[in-house]
């Protein structure tokens, strides 16, 4: 994602990442971020609460227009409340998450193989 | 409170179960830097997602450093969006409730409001955990830099998952 906000910059083109975690952030340096300190998964907001999507995207956008120095990470106002998934997701050991590296498209339903297959065939 | 250091954690945990270190992009010198051309209420919004996010009909992204995009129409129904993401741990919520990481109706909002001036007709969608710096370099991004030129973007928000 850096990368790509790095490049796009490089071009003229204003970008801000939306992200949730810090450190991949910082590292990354992309020209302006706004970082929410939610579970990763979370970059714009809690699922189901259009209210808290709303303020975090628009938050967002009204950094993106206040920044004007590169590599500027804004830290949202923003708390998960229930502070027992930072310890799971600082955990160093336990099994790798990754799923299996594979060149199949990996449909979350079945009936979504079904309609994209079938679209395929009568392009 | 302490942002959870991702990088530290899952460097140690893969260490632990001996594979060989992750390579995370580290820049080696300061973001270039665009300034805005106008306001964002004048200006239209292009967006990009590496959720891994998918219309109900498109093919699906695979596991492999897969490089490709998929447009997502800012008008598509939340219930027809799916995801495919290598690290599927973190699509939990998203996967009952898309807009926690592809916030088309907080955007359309905006938009109607005239915090931004216009969105691009689809966002682009990308699968983040590619492996090969190398591909997303070479195929990666400059599919995401023709869309935007195409959609005639004045500015990009960024939502890594």
């Amino acid at each position: 994602m850096s990368l790509a906000a790095r490049h796009l910059e490089a071009l003229g083109m204003p970008t801000l990442c939306l992200g949730s975690a810090l450190d991949i952030l910082q590292a990354g340096a992309p020209p302006r971020a706004v970082f929410v300190d939610y579970p990763l998964g979370h970059s714009t907001g809690r699922p189901f609460d259009r209210a808290n999507q709303e303020r975090i995207v628009r938050a967002a956008l009204t950094a993106f227009e206040k920044m004007n120095a590169p590599g500027g990470i804004v830290r949202l106002d923003a708390s998960w409340n229930d502070e027992a998934w930072r310890a799971a997701a600082a955990a160093t050991r336990g099994d790798d998450t990754r799923m299996p590296r594979d060149t199949s498209p990996q449909y979350q339903t079945e009936d979504d193989r079904r309609l994209a297959e079938g679209r395929t065939q009568h392009r | 409170m302490e942002a959870v250091r991702y990088i530290d954690a899952i460097t140690q945990r893969y260490a632990s179960l001996g594979y060989a270190p992750y390579r995370w992009y580290v820049a080696g010198e300061a973001p270039p830097f665009a300034p805005l051309k106008k306001t964002l209420s004048r200006s239209r919004l292009g967006v990009l997602t590496t959720s891994g996010c998918y219309v109900a009909g498109q093919v699906a992204f695979h596991y492999k450093d897969d490089a490709s995009i998929r447009l997502i129409p800012m008008d598509t129904p939340t219930d027809r969006l799916r995801f495919a993401h290598i690290t599927e741990n973190y699509l939990v919520d998203a996967r009952r409730d898309p807009e926690c990481l592809v916030p088309l109706t907080a955007l359309r909002r905006l938009r109607d409001e005239g915090v931004v001036g216009e969105l691009a007709d689809a966002a682009i969608s990308c699968m983040g955990g590619i492996y090969s710096q190398r591909r997303v370099r070479e195929e990666l991004i400059p599919q995401v830099e023709g869309v935007f030129r195409q959609q005639a973007v004045d500015v990009a928000l960024l939502v890594p998952m």
